[in-house]
């Protein structure tokens, strides 16, 4: 179970780190200072998650790593992030749909994490899904404020939906690690989180005049860890270059 | 000090004697120590002088954000990432305070954020060096917050009363801001042999531009006696930079790293470090646009703006359709 248990952590603190690093790419480059506030804010969130699911990770993997180890000195196929959280940045609108489709799964995930039999994990979902709850609701807000704008804003929310929806089905995959948790009362079944969470994009859709894309295929691999997208090791080599050029040295 | 060479109307400072009732009224006020609020009666020099200087502020704030915002996606531990977005977030908010302040004398955001975008108004000098290792995150927090603390903290008494409550909530992030500077360089300093030369050499590169933040030598400048007797301007250049210059020598001897002036000694007799000034030539060709990073900063401010021209648009566009559905529907 531990083993489970260590992999699942990942999972949860890869997407917030990869997510949140991805977010903190728009420092002071947003279109508005509302907006770089909030960005800013989405980001030192999913950051201090990561610590808390990493630290976890390392306690329960017990080789003595903690979150910087395992965030900083881990190479490409070690991430257990979705390969949606590691998609490029694109404009402000393809950005927030990312977020959008991230956090409406989010949300419900550490909901149903807060029940969990482990009192650590329910413990972080529990923190986690009020800073996520703000999250959801602006991104939510933005996507339906775009989507319902002008024509051109709609046609770039339009095309950042066709562009991410295949990346959403990984998320409602399940396998072995999941399989032992559920039975452990550890986590939910992901697939048991579709329905919400197309009831819940469906109604935003509609209200940003979007067209959901018909086609459901699900590009799959960061999660299990088996193919990243290429983008990963990009986002590696900045994050990472520091602590492995300096391996001695404490900051 | 993130507002520099702050342009007054140049006409010299009246006596009291010499003014109509009105302005007489708001002098007195003033020197009593009292506030002036939006909608009170004031000089159209001090209304003017003040969007100027506070609008540089906010300015600076904004465009700061650039030289931090370059570390934190390579920030070296996710502590040290977390507290560097929390600081950068402080100053877009320290950036929208000031720009609430300033609205409060007539002037919009939009019109301010166009003349920082063409280059009309000003930032502070220091935002247009480069940031090249993580030590310079640690000088900038020390020095560059340090620096503009010791300007922030008088100016909490400024006679503007939207100013002075913007400046009270930024000091108070700020000084937060200059510990985790020092911070940062104690780690480098003790740390290894690669970080304390990362250290040393932050402080050779930002020490120079930190003394400039204050601004030339002030002294015969009829600008600077007309905003001291307004009291938007609390004290002299000199005075400040005189001040940081003996607050932050013994920091670095604490910390082991050299002050990069080799002239730089403790003077007994004037009861401060006596210390070489930095190269002005260097400061005026920063303002005229020819500091290491002044092209791209403006750049970065300008794509950002202009990239999201569609976005402010669209939200616009909803926010329009959302108000008359509700019309519609009352």
């Amino acid at each position: 179970m531990s083993d489970h248990l260590f992999e699942y952590l990942c999972r949860m603190g890869d997407n917030t780190l990869v997510l949140g690093h991805r977010v903190s790419e728009w420092c002071g480059h947003a279109p508005v200072l509302e907006e770089d506030i909030a960005l800013a804010n989405t980001a030192l969130d999913l950051i201090g998650q990561t610590t808390l699911w990493l630290d976890l990770a390392g306690e329960v993997e017990g080789a003595g790593r903690n979150a910087d180890k395992l965030a900083f000195h881990r190479d490409v196929w070690d991430f257990r992030n979705l390969l949606l959280v590691e998609q490029p940045n694109g404009d402000f609108g393809q950005t927030m749909m990312r977020q959008f489709l991230f956090d409406a799964w989010h949300l419900g995930q550490l909901k149903a994490l807060m029940d969990s039999s482990n009192a650590q994990v329910a413990a972080i979902a529990e923190k986690s899904s009020k800073e996520v709850t703000y999250h959801l609701e602006r991104a939510r807000d933005t996507v339906i404020g775009l989507g319902d704008g002008t024509e051109e804003s709609h046609a770039r929310m339009q095309a950042a939906l066709n562009k991410l929806w295949p990346y959403v089905g990984e998320m409602f995959v399940s396998d072995d690690v999941d399989a032992a948790l559920v039975a452990g009362g550890i986590a939910p079944d992901p697939a048991s989180l579709r329905p919400a969470y197309d009831a819940l994009v469906s109604d935003v859709f509609l209200a940003a005049t979007l067209e959901k894309p018909q086609d459901d295929f699900a590009h799959k691999g960061g999660k299990s860890g088996k193919r990243h997208s290429e983008h990963l090791g990009h986002i590696l080599t900045q994050m990472q270059w520091l602590q492995r050029a300096y391996p001695d040295a404490t900051w | 000090m993130y507002a520099q060479m702050i342009k007054s109307t140049g006409d010299g400072v009246k006596s009291l004697d010499e003014m109509e009732p009105q302005e007489r009224a708001f002098q007195e006020r003033i020197n009593a120590g009292g506030k002036i609020e939006p909608k009170d009666w004031m000089p159209e020099g001090y209304r003017k002088n003040l969007i100027r200087q506070i609008g540089q502020h906010a300015h600076s704030e904004i465009v700061g954000q650039l030289p931090e915002g370059n570390w934190i996606t390579r920030a070296p531990t996710l502590e040290r990432k977390a507290i560097l977005l929390a600081k950068v977030q402080d100053e877009a908010g320290h950036g929208l305070y000031l720009y609430c302040a300033a609205e409060t004398l007539g002037v919009s955001r939009d019109q301010l954020t166009r003349d920082l975008l063409s280059g009309k108004m000003k930032y502070s000098s220091i935002f247009n060096y480069p940031t090249l290792t993580w030590a310079d995150m640690g000088a900038v927090g020390w020095l560059v917050d340090g620096a503009a603390i010791m300007n922030q903290v008088p100016l909490q008494r400024t006679s503007y009363g939207p100013y002075a409550r913007a400046m009270v909530r930024i000091c108070k992030e700020e000084s937060f801001h200059q510990r985790q500077g020092y911070d940062i360089m104690m780690k480098m300093a003790k740390g290894t042999p690669a970080q304390k030369k990362m250290a040393q050499d932050a402080l050779d590169r930002f020490w120079g531009p930190a003394l400039m933040m204050f601004g030339p030598s002030d002294e015969n400048s009829v600008h600077s006696a007309q905003s001291m007797a307004w009291k938007i301007k609390m004290n002299s250049n000199d005075e400040l930079r005189q001040k940081f210059v003996d607050e932050c020598v013994p920091q670095a001897e604490y910390l082991g790293l050299t002050v990069p002036d080799p002239d730089l000694k403790w003077n007994d007799e004037r009861g401060h470090y006596d210390f070489t000034q930095p190269d002005w030539d260097e400061f005026f060709d920063v303002l005229k646009g020819n500091g290491p990073c002044n092209t791209e900063r403006l750049e970065a401010r300008n794509k950002a703006w202009d990239d999201g021209a569609w976005v402010r648009e669209g939200l616009m566009a909803h926010a329009a359709k959302k108000r008359a559905a509700k019309l519609a529907a009352e």
